[in-house]
């Protein structure tokens, strides 16, 4: 965990005094909703379809059980009982009043939660890996450089009214868990052969109507220089990024019609005048933010303890879990362990204040009090001893969130789709209901595999349905929801924006489309190991266009 | 619109004349960018304060072998969403160490107050003459700073370092 001192206090204090003086003026007419918008919006305050909603960011997914049992309370005290965790790692409710909005937030600035950032033109909630700092596969703990960015970006003079949104993403392992290209902004740490660390600097990924993956703009950038290049992006977008349609204004649109290399060679042309500045991060500065993470101090344990190995024999459900639910962790004797919150039935990312608080609880009791949001959608115990694995799971189960799908076709991401929002043209959470309930049995789960169903209602992407191994739009034709599927999206190391197979179909198709994909999927693969996404690679996406469009 | 400088509302000793307007004697004056480009010889040997109004589509950096003759640059925020002034601002202050006046013309409101003093700003056209009386109250509202900016302020990662190892958290949240 980063432990906010007086300074990160204090902001995030003044931050909503100053909002409660917005919303008074707003609600005294003094500002019109014009100019009152931004402003709501850079605290995370949204006008959806029927109320205020209030975004809350979680700097790169980590939570003190403090913080979740916040959160439980503003769920209870002024939504309905459950919020709605992100693809961006965020947590948000549907259901806010507005004059309630500015004792929402001081309650979340209690534990130093806010609003900050999560909307608007301006640089929002840094993700990284949920695994961070625990990951067997990483160089380091990503969230250090989170951590500084999120600091230097925060309340930024310069940076607060940019074309658009800008979304900065962090890695430090082998493996990318944090769907790195699709960012706008993406950093990835390589060592190179002379054994230092630098980052990789890849610029204008993003999803939405013209999606795009993040092109490298700099294979290897010393980390002193992490700021003062950042800053030269961000003043290389703010500068010339386009403001005319806002459909155009993302920084990729810009690195497209500029052309990677002249975009990097007006960000290298700036960076050259403020690099040697203040910016520039002596190790110090690194190792004062390093040393405001507290690690768990972990008990020396063995990995595969000879009661866990007993506990899987003898229950089928302990043992289908630990082997969908449970990773390993880089300390011996540990796991990590991710919660599923895509229960059939239920809507995905969804908790319950309850259920919130349980966990805080659990976390207190298992995982040394810390808790991570993963953006598909799910939260993480990363800091789990394997024996307490029986007991935990038994927990869990009991609140809902051990069921064992996590990567499977189930463990869908949606965006929340017409159901709340008033930019979606289509549902989306009752989609997901749907396949999830089609594919209720796990045994047929198990043996599809690894399957990204990603859903989205409407082209803004926030389901990232580009880069589902199935991918599912919602778009409007005269007045009906009819639905776009990709296929072949990818948002790892190797990520890949999906294909389309073909016209969308209507509604109440939707669902037998993934069964006829899945049953194609299974004819096709060459051998069980086979991923879904593997086999789509293999024979492109003819056969299943053949399929899914035989009988329709 | 009410001009702010120092905190204070204040009369605008400044004149704006328009591009075939002949220019007054000995008077404060703010030609636009178009005018400045094609005079800037002349207008530099003019006797008295010279001011120019840049718009903010264009790269600032033009205006580096006039920096010496100019006592003010007003840089426009034609929406208060359209950010672009404080990236010229800051280069204005940062890279090309410009000293005299900086004044944000435009959709100037009490909300952005506190970014444009950060950004370099010292000399503020506002809109709305409530914000004008509450912009000393705006610009206090803060009192930590995360990142290096015009104004010089020490950032609180500085600060931290400074103070050095007095307080070491303990407690978690």
């Amino acid at each position: 965990m980063y432990v906010y001192d007086a300074f990160d206090r204090t902001l995030v204090d003044e931050r909503v005094a100053e909002f409660r003086d917005q919303v008074a003026r707003r609600l005294s007419g003094e500002l019109t909703e014009d100019e009152f918008k931004p402003l709501r919006l850079m605290n995370g305050v949204y006008l959806q379809l029927h109320a205020y909603m209030l975004r809350t960011a979680i700097p790169y997914g980590t939570l003190s059980s403090a913080q979740l049992r916040m959160l439980a309370h503003v769920a209870r005290k002024y939504d309905r009982g459950y919020g709605h965790f992100t693809t961006r790692q965020n947590i948000q409710y549907h259901w806010i009043k507005l004059a309630e909005l500015p004792d929402a937030m001081a309650d979340l600035a209690s534990v130093g939660m806010h609003g900050m950032q999560t909307s608007g033109n301006c640089v929002r909630n840094i993700t990284t890996d949920q695994w961070a700092g625990v990951a067997p596969d990483e160089i380091e703990d990503p969230r250090v450089w989170a951590e500084l960015i999120r600091q230097h970006v925060t309340l930024h003079p310069e940076f607060s009214f940019m074309p658009r949104k800008f979304k900065i993403a962090v890695g430090t392992a082998q493996h990318d868990r944090a769907a790195l290209r699709i960012h706008d902004l993406a950093l990835q740490l390589h060592r190179n052969g002379d054994g230092e660390t630098g980052f990789e600097v890849m610029v204008g990924g993003g999803l939405g109507r013209t999606p795009f993956l993040a092109k490298t703009i700099k294979p290897f950038l010393a980390k002193r220089d992490v700021l003062s290049y950042v800053e030269a992006v961000l003043r290389t977008y703010n500068q010339f990024g386009r403001r005319d349609n806002i459909y155009k204004a993302r920084i990729k649109i810009l690195v497209h019609e500029l052309g990677a290399e002249a975009f990097a060679k007006e960000v290298d042309a700036e960076w050259q005048n403020i690099k040697d500045g203040a910016l520039s991060l002596e190790p110090a500065l690194v190792e004062e933010i390093a040393g405001r993470f507290l690690y768990p101090d972990y008990a020396r344990l063995t990995d595969s303890p000879p009661e866990l190995a007993a506990a899987r024999r003898a229950d089928r459900g302990f043992d289908a879990w630990m082997a969908n639910s449970v990773a390993n962790h880089k300390v011996a004797g540990y796991a990590i362990v991710t919660l599923s919150l895509k229960p059939e039935g239920g809507t995905p990312g969804d908790a319950t204040a309850v259920q919130m608080d349980a966990i805080a609880d659990l976390a207190d009791r298992y995982s040394f009090g810390e808790i991570r949001v993963g953006h598909e959608q799910n939260l993480v115990l990363p800091h789990v001893a394997q024996r307490d694995l029986p007991a935990l799971w038994r927990a869990l189960d009991g609140i809902g969130v051990a069921t064992p799908n996590v990567n499977l076709v189930s463990d869908i991401i949606s965006c929340p789709g017409l159901d709340y929002c008033s930019l979606a043209n289509a549902r989306s959470i009752p989609i997901a209901q749907e396949i999830a309930r089609r594919f209720h049995n796990l045994d047929l789960q198990r043996d599809l595999g690894r399957l990204h169903v990603n859903i989205s209602g409407c082209i803004n992407a926030c389901g990232h349905h580009h880069v589902g191994h199935i991918g599912i739009l919602g778009v409007e034709k005269n007045g009906e929801e009819f639905y776009q599927i990709t296929l072949g999206g990818k948002a790892d190391e190797d990520a890949a924006l999906g294909a389309l197979i073909g016209p969308a179909v209507p509604y109440d198709q939707v669902a037998d489309v993934v069964e006829d994909i899945a049953a194609a999927y299974l004819e096709l693969r060459q051998r069980p190991g086979e991923l879904f996404v593997d086999t789509v690679k293999r024979t492109g996406i003819e056969p299943f266009r053949e399929r899914v469009y035989a009988t329709r | 619109m009410l001009l702010v400088e120092n905190g204070q509302v204040v009369a605008d000793r400044y004149v704006r004349v328009d591009d075939a307007a002949p220019l007054p004697e000995r008077v404060p004056v703010i030609v636009s960018a178009k005018r400045f480009v094609a005079e800037a010889d002349a207008l530099s040997r003019r006797d008295g304060s010279l001011g120019v109004s840049w718009p903010n589509d264009r790269r600032v950096a033009e205006l580096k072998p006039w920096l010496g003759h100019l006592a003010l640059i007003a840089l426009d925020f034609p929406k208060f969403r359209d950010g672009r002034g404080y990236s010229q601002a800051r280069q204005l202050r940062e890279s090309l160490g410009f000293r005299g006046t900086l004044r944000a013309t435009g959709d100037v409101l009490r909300d952005q107050f506190h970014f444009l003093v950060r950004a370099g700003f010292d000399s503020f056209e506002v809109k709305k003459p409530a914000d004008a009386q509450a912009f000393a109250k705006s610009v206090a509202r803060f009192s930590v700073f995360y990142q290096p900016s015009a104004d010089g302020r020490v950032t609180a990662l500085r600060r931290r370092l400074q103070d050095g190892a007095a307080a070491k958290p303990r407690e978690t949240v």
